[in-house]
């Protein structure tokens, strides 16, 4: 039982000045940009929510949140069912299981452009393995440099080969806490495997699965290194998702007002649908 | 109803096993008659949890083989055994409802639904669980679940064996009496066989009509509480038995007599055999009383534990309590023990070596 | 090993043929790699490597990117413990808000605040230092390490902290001889969470530095853009990227197993 404690404040204020430092002040920053005009040169003028209007009637914006969505959308579709199934597959116990996580892991320990680049030289199609491979030896014509669609299934297959392991990862850890007592009664009480998975495994492993939902919800829908290095947004803006259309903005247009309010409305689209799906998943458990 | 048998049974969790240590499991030969209430007593590690998964199936026997009803059932996997196993803590599935969970079993083997449903009621009204048919079972209190869990394994009408692992580890103290009275009658209703491990003597003592001692792999006695008690066949069962437990006295053998130290004690019948190996003295605190002439020693603890008072002593550097009623002695004080005769006996290496009086004539 | 072994046997061959990719062409030249397709470095070569481990302007990204991310995790895991244990132990007012608070740092896009980060580090003095990059991560690192590690306090029965106290230990020195020893498997994960987030990012990084503390990607990239696509020469840098995460999940491997399962399971 937790005991009521107002002094465990003083624990707590190292963190909250630290966390605040990085988060507050620069989200003023943000908040102040977003409701003014940049010339440059530190000329601000009060614009109010115009840019929030402008960007909520705009096209490029929801052309831009579309394709986020869909990139969210078909990540969470592959990345967790197979993090599943592969958690699924993995020995319990054994030699080969930290070599199985430590080789597991290695994609998410890359720096991000060094995935981009990796993925980039790797799906060149006169020299790089896999472009090679689908061009010269299985003969489909693959450049996403010319392609969007090539230019997709490319950023998916990036995403899914840098992260699926976080989900393997966690739903692991929540699968090898089940003890055996349960697959016995199981076994006792004659249920077939899917029952053993739907009524045993799955519940389970809902709190982690919580945890690496919400997690690759958040950092997929504000990617930005590795599909920029990848495909710098092209071709065209066939891949330019929100995070990528926001620098664009930003730094290449200087556009720092709208930009600003887009981060805005962005960090309420996260914050919401997180905030959503949380409440979902706990919404028993709150006993 | 099933009469199971255990024909020797040896079991080892190494893959080649060589010597006795390696075995979990050391020889067991056992026959379980129908419908009685067996105990399996033992303290952690003395293998009544690996017997219990290779009754139910749970676990291949390295050697020797298990007949239910004289029928060679070693191979088949636990649910074609007609077992039913109840768990240390409660094992029941979250998302379903009470009812759900106890008509799980039966809609796996194919029942219709009538079936279920005059099952699952019949189980509920015994177990207490009727106006908790609707709930998720998530959200119940420990015991409540741990009756689930029972109720699961008895919904099913050709259950022959119902197992318990320690059923009782947690509930609360306050509770447990109540699940225990619970399982006492459904043994009399059900009389299915039932087998309850556990390292609890009162647990045992108040459930079991037979109780199977185990120690370090083997079974070391069977016999009903009171046998138990009052002869204990081997030291691990007086020790264990009993609170306290038995007095065990290292005592040498001369010419058929019993001496500690330099003092004679009388045993409860002639010696068994010629013995060969260490011998000790096994008498209970109840039977040792304080007298005016007998072995010497000095009291050196006194404990009021309510119904009475345990007095320990030091007697030639060995410890030696006694029950009185009352208040004992000073702590310090000199006093005489005296063993009553027919509850005195001689164990070589742990085994009872005297034979009790009636016996002889 | 069992039939269904092969699923992640599959999967870990696919996760290893980018990387085997990117290793093979660290040991080509640029030239074999421009040239055209091959499978194994035809002329096997180590002058990519050496140019790394020469020139001061490469080696020293690494040891900027490896001060920077030690240190932001030493300051995580320092400040993240005490706060973790409020959270487990203690109930106060706003905790839930400001628990919730601290996840929703990880929620914004990082691109927009690269200019105000930059903003408010060089107006405190601290840009281009280690400090600047490992204060900055703490954003997210911070968040991450209290959620960790209060999973994991909370598997501690209270029970301990009572006994401690009835023995006579005073709290700083339960909480460093008894405490933290118990929940050595949440710090080590924690750690490698802090490290592994922080050694990735390349954004704030590259923002808040210039020369001094300058990491190793951003090495990489400023070299990809002005001397031409030196291929060779970037797969042997990224390369020796992956090592420093391989060693540190090496430490840990045995806590990542059942360290997950202790904590928010």
């Amino acid at each position: 039982m937790k005991t009521v404690n107002q002094k465990a404040w003083f624990f707590v204020l190292p963190v909250l000045v630290l966390v605040a430092f990085n988060a507050l002040i620069p989200m003023m920053t943000v908040v102040n940009y977003s409701v003014q005009e940049t010339f440059g040169n530190n000329i601000f003028l009060w614009e109010g929510l115009t840019w929030f209007q402008q960007l909520l009637t705009e096209e490029r914006f929801y052309k831009a949140l579309g394709r986020q969505f869909m990139f969210t959308g078909l990540i969470l579709v592959i990345e967790v069912p197979l993090g599943i199934a592969i958690a699924l597959s993995m020995p319990r116990q054994g030699i080969w299981v930290p070599v199985c996580l430590v080789l597991m892991a290695l994609p998410m320990l890359i720096p991000w452009n060094v995935v981009g680049a990796m993925w980039n030289i790797f799906t060149l199609p006169d020299i790089g393995l896999m472009g090679y491979f689908l061009n010269s030896v299985l003969g489909i014509s693959y450049d996403m440099t010319q392609d969007p669609i090539a230019a997709w299934v490319t950023i998916i297959t990036m995403d899914v080969w840098h992260w699926t392991s976080l989900v393997v990862l966690l739903a692991y850890a929540g699968l090898v806490s089940i003890p055996d007592a349960y697959y016995q009664a199981a076994k006792i009480d004659g249920a077939s495997n899917w029952s053993v998975f739907r009524f045993i495994q799955l519940p389970k492993m809902k709190p982690v699965l919580t945890i690496a939902i919400l997690l690759r919800f958040m950092d997929s829908f504000n990617i930005y290194t590795e599909p920029f290095v990848l495909t710098g947004g092209g071709p065209g803006n066939s891949t330019t998702l929100l995070s990528i259309d926001l620098v664009k903005r930003a730094l290449g247009q200087f556009d720092l007002g709208p930009a600003a309010a887009m981060s805005l409305i962005y960090f309420a689209i996260t914050l919401l649908v997180s905030w959503l799906f949380y409440t979902l998943m706990t919404k028993d458990d709150l006993n | 109803m099933a009469k199971i048998t255990l024909s020797n049974l040896r079991h080892s969790y190494y893959p080649s096993p060589s010597e006795p240590s390696d075995y979990a499991l050391k020889e067991i030969d056992l026959d379980w008659n129908d419908g009685g209430a067996y105990a399996l007593l033992g303290p952690s590690g003395c293998g009544k949890s690996t017997l219990l998964n290779i009754i139910s199936g749970l676990l291949v026997p390295s050697e020797g083989r298990i007949l239910f009803d004289d029928k060679d059932v070693t191979a088949l996997p636990p649910d074609q055994r007609n077992i039913a196993q109840v768990f240390q803590f409660p094992v029941i599935y979250d998302t379903m409802t009470v009812y759900d969970n106890l008509a799980f079993p039966l809609r796996n083997r194919g029942r219709d639904e009538a079936t279920v449903k005059t099952r699952v009621t019949a189980i509920a009204e015994m177990l207490e669980l009727t106006d908790m048919l609707d709930h998720k079972a998530a959200g119940l209190s420990p015991d409540n679940k741990q009756k689930i869990s029972m109720g699961r394994g008895l919904v099913r009408e050709d259950v022959n064996v119902v197992m318990f692992d320690e059923p009782l580890t947690v509930i609360d103290p306050h509770l447990k009496w109540k699940l225990r009275s619970k399982l006492k009658e459904l043994h009399q209703r059900i009389k299915a066989t039932m087998i309850y491990v556990t390292h609890d003597q009162t647990e045992a003592l108040t459930f079991a009509d037979q109780v199977v001692v185990m120690q370090d792999g083997e079974v070391v006695q069977i016999g009903t509480p009171v046998e138990l008690f009052e002869r204990p066949a081997h030291t691990f069962v007086g020790h264990f038995i009993g609170s306290p437990g038995m007095n065990v006295l290292p005592c040498d053998l001369r010419d058929g007599q019993a001496y500690f130290g330099e003092h004679q004690v009388a045993l409860e019948g002639a010696v068994v055999g010629t013995p060969n190996g260490k011998t000790e003295i096994g008498v209970r605190p109840e039977f040792v009383t304080l007298a005016t002439s007998g072995l010497p020693a000095t009291v050196s603890k006194v404990s009021d534990i309510g119904r009475h008072t345990v007095v320990e002593c030091d007697a030639d550097g060995s410890k030696i309590s006694a029950i009185v009623d009352g208040a004992g002695p000073e702590k310090g004080a000199a006093v005489f023990l005296h063993f009553q005769q027919n509850q005195t006996r001689l164990y070589v290496d742990g085994w009872i070596a005297t034979q009790a009086e009636e016996a002889q004539s | 090993m069992q039939k269904r072994s092969i699923v992640p046997i599959i999967y870990i061959l696919f996760l290893l043929l980018p990387i085997y990719w990117l290793v093979a062409m660290s040991f080509k030249t640029t030239n074999e790699i421009l040239g055209g397709f091959s499978l194994f470095p035809q002329t096997f070569t180590l002058e990519n490597y050496k140019v790394i481990f020469t020139d001061p302007t490469w080696y020293w990204g690494y040891i900027n990117s490896i001060s920077y991310v030690t240190l932001n995790t030493v300051i995580s895991i320092t400040v993240a413990l005490p706060a973790a244990y409020a959270f487990s132990r203690y109930r106060f007012l706003g905790d839930k808000q400001l628990f919730f608070w601290l996840l929703t740092n990880r929620m914004a896009p990082a691109a927009v605040f690269a200019l105000p980060f930059f903003q408010l580090y060089s107006a405190v003095g601290l840009f281009d230092t280690y400090l600047a990059v490992a204060l900055a991560h703490c954003l997210f690192n911070i968040p991450l390490s209290v959620w960790i590690l209060e999973g994991f306090m909370a598997g501690v029965p209270k029970e301990l902290d009572e006994t401690a106290y009835v023995d006579g230990y005073s709290f700083p020195r339960f909480f460093a001889t008894i405490f933290i020893p118990s929940i050595k498997a949440g710090v080590g994960v924690a750690a490698f969470f802090c490290f592994m987030f922080s050694w990735v990012e390349l954004l704030l990084a590259k923002t808040l530095t210039a020369v001094a503390a300058k990491p190793i990607a951003a090495i990489m990239t400023k070299t990809a853009s002005s001397a031409g696509y030196e291929l060779g020469l970037l797969a042997a840098a990224g390369t020796l990227t992956i090592i420093p995460g391989a060693i540190v999940i090496y430490f840990v491997r045995n806590y990542i197993a059942k360290g997950f399962a202790m904590g928010r399971v």
